[in-house]
C-alpha cells in the first residue's frame, strides 16, 4: 500500500456513512431497552430504520413491523424483518467502504453473479433459535439476565451437534457466554450495543436457514501464502488463511482463503489451539515453514472461499509471503462478497506496508497515520506490540470498525537489537519456535491431551 | 477521520470478555464462575477414574466438595479440604484474583489469600449439576471440525485487549 493508495482511502468521509450509521445506532438503542416496551424517542427510530428501506423489496414488511411493533404486539416475523432491515443498511454501508478500499488500492474485484438460491427448509432446531431470539429482543440487553441466558443452552448445545447448523450454533455460544458474563446487565456500566445488535441481526438472518453456496468450481495450481487470521471464542477457533491462487491453466492470480476450524474450550488457548487444527497438517506446515502449495481439484466458492481438503494439496518450494505480496499483490484479482456476508466487520483486504513510522498505536506512511490493531494480534503466534512497533514493513489486513480504518498484522519485519527478525501469525502453526514458549508450554502439560484423556473416560462410562 | 480510538460502544468487535489466562488442567480439568457459585471439577489424586465437584458459594461462601456420585468428601472437617483448595488456587489462575474475588464478594486482604477469606462453612450442594456442566464442557472436544467458512467469527478475533 503506497502513500497515495493510504491517503486516497483516509482523507474525507464516505458519503452516507455517517448518517446510515446513525440509524443503525438508533435501533440498537432500541434493542438495548427491549423492543417490548418502546418509548416515543424509540418507536422514531424504528421508524426511521424503517424508512431507510422503504424503496426497497423490504420496504413494506419493516414498514408494517415497525407500526407492529409500536403498537405492542410484536411476533417473529417482525422481527425479523427489522434484523433485515437493519443488515441491508450495514450491507450499503459496507459496500461503499469496500468500493472506497477497492478505488485506493486499485484493486480489482469479481462481482457477485450466482443466481438466488431457494430458501431452505423449515427446522425446528432453528425455530428454538428463534424463539430465544426473539425474547431477547422483546426483553432488551438491559432486562437480560441468567435465567434468559441459560434458556439457550440446550438450544445451542442441539445446534452444535448438527454440523450443517454449525455457523449459527457458534455465533450464538458466543453471544450466550458474552451475556452471561455481563449479568447481571441491568446495572453494568456499558453495554456494546452495537456489537450485539450485530450478533443478534446476524443470528436471527441465520436463523431463517441458510440458502445452499451455489456449486464450487475446482481449481488446481499454486496457492501462495500471505497470512493467517485467527479467530477465537471461548469455544470455537477458526485460522483464516489468505492466499494468492495462481491458477494451472495461467491468467491473473487470484486472492482465496482457506477457513479451517474447531470446537474447544475456553482453557485451550494460546498456541495450544493449533492441536485441534491438526487434521490439516499440510496447510500448517505451509504456515509454519512458509511453503507454497499445490492444489489439485480443490474446490473454490465464488466468494474466494477454498473448501479446505488437506489431501488435494501438496507441501511446495519456499515462499517468502513479503515476496509474494511485494510482488504479485497489487495485481491479484479478489472475489465478490457473498450478499449475506455484506457487513463492515468482514472486510479483511490483504495489503503490504512498507518504509512507515511507527507512532504509538499507529503506522505512518508519508503523514499518513493509519491505527494498527494491537488488540488483535493472536496469543497462537509470536506477533507482539513491541515487534510492530520495531516493524519496517508488516503484510495485514485492512479493516474497519465504527468509522475508523485501520491494519490488523499478520506478518511483520522488524529490527531488534540490530538484528532483522521476521514473525509471522502462523509461524507456530506446527508448534512454538520460541525456546521461552516451549518451555512455558511444557510446564503447562498438552492440555488438549489433559482434557481429552478426561473425555474419554468420563464421557462414555 | 482520525486515528482516535472509536467509541466502545460503537465497535462491532468490542471486547467483552477477557480470554482466560492458561494453566496446568492435569489437577483440576474445569473451572467456572456460574450458577452464582464458583465451582469445578478436581481429579482424584488415588483414583484416576473418580473425581470430585467442589464448590464456593457468591455472598454466603458456603462451601461443598463431594465425589460425581454425591459421596462427601473426607477431607472436609469444617474447612476447605484440599480439593477446593485447588480449585480455588486454579480459579485464580484462569480468571485472576480480582474477577473470582469479585464474582463471590469476598474481601480479600493484602496478603491475596482467597481460601482464608472464605468462612461460610459447609453446605450440600448437588454434585450432578456442575459434573453433568462439565461432561457438557469435554463434548465441544468431540466435535467434528470444519472446513466450511465461518464468517460470523470476524466478530471475535483472536488476541487480548490492551
Amino acid at each position: 500500500m503506497l502513500a497515495v493508495q493510504l491517503s486516497a482511502l483516509l482523507d474525507g468521509e464516505t458519503p452516507g456513512v455517517t448518517e446510515t450509521l446513525d440509524l443503525v445506532t438508533g435501533f440498537d438503542d432500541a434493542l438495548t431497552h427491549g423492543l417490548g416496551r418502546l418509548g416515543g424517542d424509540r418507536a422514531a427510530a424504528l421508524a426511521a430504520l424503517a424508512g431507510a428501506v422503504s424503496a426497497s423489496p423490504l420496504g413494506d414488511r419493516a414498514g408494517e413491523a415497525v407500526d407492529k411493533i409500536t403498537a405492542g404486539s410484536v411476533a417473529g416475523d417482525h422481527l425479523t424483518a427489522l434484523a433485515g432491515a437493519r443488515t441491508a443498511l450495514l450491507g450499503a454501508v459496507h459496500d461503499a467502504l469496500l468500493a472506497r478500499l477497492d478505488t485506493a488500492l486499485g484493486r480489482t474485484r469479481a462481482a457477485w453473479e450466482a443466481a438466488a438460491a431457494p430458501a431452505p427448509a423449515a427446522d425446528h432446531l432453528l425455530a428454538a433459535a428463534r424463539s430465544w431470539l426473539h425474547e431477547l429482543a422483546i426483553t432488551g440487553w438491559r432486562g437480560v439476565d441468567h435465567d434468559l441466558v441459560s434458556a439457550s443452552s440446550q438450544t445451542v448445545e442441539a445446534l452444535l451437534a448438527e454440523p450443517r447448523l454449525r455457523r449459527v450454533a457458534v455465533l450464538l455460544d458466543g453471544l450466550a457466554a458474552e451475556l452471561a458474563a455481563c449479568c447481571p446487565i441491568a446495572t453494568a456500566p456499558r453495554v456494546p450495543a452495537r456489537r450485539w445488535a450485530d450478533l443478534w441481526a446476524r443470528a436471527v438472518l441465520l436463523a431463517q436457514g441458510l440458502p445452499a453456496d451455489p456449486d464450487p468450481e475446482q481449481v488446481s495450481g499454486r496457492l501462495l501464502v500471505l497470512g493467517v487470521d485467527v479467530h477465537e471464542h471461548g469455544t470455537a477457533v477458526q485460522a483464516q488463511v489468505h492466499g494468492l491462487l495462481e491458477p494451472a491453466g495461467g491468467g491473473a492470480a487470484r486472492l482465496v482463503r482457506a477457513s479451517v476450524s474447531a470446537a474447544k474450550v475456553d482453557t485451550i488457548t494460546g498456541p495450544a489451539v493449533w492441536r485441534l487444527l491438526q487434521a490439516h497438517p499440510v496447510l500448517l506446515g505451509a504456515l509454519a515453514e512458509h511453503r507454497s502449495l499445490d492444489l489439485t481439484g480443490m474446490p473454490l466458492l465464488a466468494s474466494g472461499d477454498l473448501l479446505w481438503h488437506d489431501d488435494r494439496a501438496a507441501a511446495g518450494e519456499p515462499a517468502d509471503p513479503f515476496a509474494v505480496a511485494r510482488v504479485q499483490l497489487a495485481d491479484a484479482l479478489a472475489p465478490a462478497v457473498t450478499p449475506l456476508d455484506r457487513h463492515p466487520v468482514r472486510i479483511a483486504e490483504p495489503v503490504l506496508l512498507e518504509g512507515y513510522t511507527v507512532d504509538g498505536e499507529a503506522l505512518v506512511l508519508d503523514g499518513h497515520p493509519l491505527a494498527v490493531e494491537l488488540d488483535r494480534l493472536p496469543r497462537c503466534g509470536p506477533l507482539t506490540p513491541e515487534l510492530v512497533a520495531a516493524s519496517t514493513a508488516c503484510i495485514g489486513l485492512v479493516r474497519w470498525d465504527a468509522g475508523r480504518w485501520s491494519v490488523q498484522p499478520l506478518a511483520v519485519q522488524a529490527t531488534v537489537k540490530r538484528k532483522p527478525v521476521t514473525a509471522h501469525a502462523g509461524d507456530w502453526a506446527l508448534g512454538p519456535t520460541d525456546p521461552k514458549v516451549v518451555k512455558a508450554e511444557a510446564k503447562a502439560g498438552d492440555v488438549v491431551a489433559v482434557l481429552r484423556e478426561r473425555a474419554g473416560r468420563l464421557l462414555r462410562k | 477521520m482520525s486515528a482516535d480510538a472509536p467509541a466502545w460502544e460503537q465497535r462491532s468487535t468490542a471486547r467483552v470478555v477477557s480470554p482466560v489466562q492458561p494453566r496446568k488442567l492435569a489437577k483440576v480439568p474445569f473451572v467456572e464462575l456460574a450458577d452464582g457459585r464458583l465451582q469445578g471439577v478436581v481429579s482424584s489424586g488415588s483414583d484416576i477414574g473418580r473425581v470430585y465437584v467442589s464448590s464456593v458459594a457468591a455472598g454466603t461462601h458456603t462451601y461443598d466438595c463431594s465425589t460425581n456420585n454425591n459421596r462427601p468428601c473426607g477431607g472436609l472437617y469444617g474447612a476447605p479440604c484440599k480439593h477446593l483448595r485447588l480449585l480455588v488456587d486454579e480459579a485464580v489462575i484462569q480468571y485472576g484474583l480480582d474477577r473470582v474475588a469479585g464474582y463471590l464478594r469476598a474481601e480479600v486482604g493484602d496478603d491475596g489469600d482467597l481460601i482464608g477469606a472464605l468462612g461460610g462453612g459447609v453446605e450440600r450442594t448437588p454434585a450432578a449439576m456442575v459434573f453433568s456442566r462439565f461432561l457438557r464442557h469435554l463434548t465441544y472436544l468431540e466435535l467434528p471440525g470444519a472446513t466450511t467458512p465461518v464468517p460470523e467469527l470476524h466478530w471475535f478475533p483472536a488476541g487480548v485487549a490492551r
